[in-house]
């Protein structure tokens, strides 16, 4: 297969890469891990009269420290967040989520800010993403520096809010205030297979054992990855129980939109749903407890 | 666009079209049927390759992408004349029945024991769950990257 022709830039700077993308307009594309825009290229979904490159922009590499945040920039590959100890010992929800995404040739290559971008429904980052509470970093040559936050970043099916000439540069992982924890848990067919199922917890408590914030994100049971607000409000204030938990599921279950597939029939799905949604923040909470 | 690559240690340049797939580049350009087509879709990894010495799908990269970085193919595998021991290894444990898959094994294969020499079973299986086998029900592919693993321990 081939993709249709395309004007292709490899810009060595961040600077460089925002110049082009201005230069271009509406016809640029960025070009990160490229392994679900090559794919969609292939099949001619996808057709950009320019890509712009940023594998040579070594300035997007990096996972850093920074006050209350991990940063993690747009050419950092799955498999650097899956080894990442820094990642590991700040955020269990996407240390848990990396090695499920894909397959580890993909991980190689692929890059955890474009699949954010990407807003594939049945992508698994941007249900880590809801859950947790991340911010997206977006550049442009002209506008400066956006702080967006995920859930005004995730707009629709394949939609993002980037204007036009901007770029993602950096996903920010906020740090747990107290004690936190988080889990993904996929169902797939087989290893690189799209989730059945995908869902994502995110627990705080205070001293005292109380709930100060939960998340919930669905992946593959909805036109987008889905924050289950209902159930994360419900959950606030409250002290951890399995009998929350199941109650967690339930909302979750009644508020996703399953689809019958070649994956399941959009009742089993939402059975799976209720049922990873419990065990997810069980999780949650045996690490927010200490545990692992 | 004019690439440069380096191709199992062999400095190469060469005008490509924007669109080729690095995989098309290696077959049709340079006649390094080695690596191959299976799926074409991201999903089967017997076009595996490694760029600059990780495991990649070269059907889900542009040859242009591969400017001014090391690959090594199938083709890369043999020393002086004698076989990579993961090649040894799959000839010995009868790691392969149609040969299809083999190619993108034996890369991800040579990889693993690179980084990690004595993978466990379930490491071998995680490092292969990128490529798919039809024939072998998978038993004599494990135990080949891992006789493979030994054998370069000893070496």
């Amino acid at each position: 297969m081939f993709p249709s022709a395309f004007e292709y830039s490899a810009p060595s700077s961040l600077e460089e890469a925002l110049g082009l993308l201005k230069e271009v307009g509406d016809d640029g594309r960025v070009l990160a891990g490229g392994q679900s825009l090559i794919p969609m290229m292939k099949l001619r979904l996808a057709m950009p009269g320019h890509l712009v490159d940023i594998n040579g922009v070594g300035e997007l590499d990096y996972i850093r420290d920074v006050n209350g945040h991990v940063a993690v920039g747009a050419l950092t590959r799955h498999a650097q967040v899956a080894s990442s100890d820094l990642l590991s010992a700040t955020n269990h929800t996407v240390s848990a989520c990396a090695p499920w995404v894909a397959d580890p040739l993909v991980r190689n290559r692929g890059t955890m800010a474009g699949s954010i971008a990407h807003c594939d429904p049945e992508g698994d980052w941007n249900s880590v993403m809801l859950a947790i509470g991340a911010s997206v970093v977006a550049r442009s040559a002209d506008g400066g520096e956006r702080v967006i936050h995920i859930t005004d970043f995730l707009v629709d099916f394949f939609t993002n809010s980037l204007q036009p000439g901007e770029m993602v540069t950096e996903i920010r992982i906020p740090k747990y205030t107290g004690r936190g924890g988080g889990a993904y848990l996929k169902l797939e067919r087989k290893i690189g297979d799209y989730a059945t199922v995908g869902v994502a917890s995110h627990l705080q408590l205070d001293d005292s054992g109380t709930i100060t914030d939960a998340g919930l994100g669905l992946t593959a049971v909805y036109q987008h990855n889905l924050k289950v607000t209902e159930a994360e409000q419900m959950m606030i204030g409250q002290t951890p129980s399995d009998e929350l938990f199941a109650e967690a599921g339930a909302i979750a279950a009644r508020t996703c939109e399953p689809e019958d597939n070649v994956r399941g029939p959009a009742d089993y799905k939402r059975a799976v749903v209720a049922e990873y949604t419990k065990r997810a923040f069980a999780t949650a909470l045996a690490q927010a407890n200490g545990g692992q | 666009m004019e690439i440069k690559v380096t191709i199992n240690g062999t400095a190469q340049s060469a005008e490509v079209e924007n669109r080729k797939l690095l995989v098309d580049f290696l077959r049709s350009d340079l006649g390094m049927t080695g690596t191959h087509i299976g799926c074409d879709t991201t999903s089967c990894g017997a076009c595996t390759i490694l760029l600059d010495g990780k495991p990649v799908k070269s059907c889900t990269m542009f040859a242009v992408q591969a400017n001014g970085h090391e690959l090594t193919t199938v083709e890369g595998l043999k020393q002086n004349g004698s076989l990579h021991p993961i090649q040894a290894a799959f000839k010995e444990e009868h790691g392969l029945q149609c040969g299809f898959c083999t190619p993108g094994m034996m890369m991800v294969g040579a990889a693993l024991i690179e980084d990690n020499p004595d993978p466990t079973d379930d490491e071998v299986r995680w490092a292969i769950s990128g490529n798919l086998c039809r024939c072998t029900g998978y038993m004599n592919i494990v135990k080949s990257i891992q006789t493979a693993a030994s054998m370069q321990g000893e070496n």
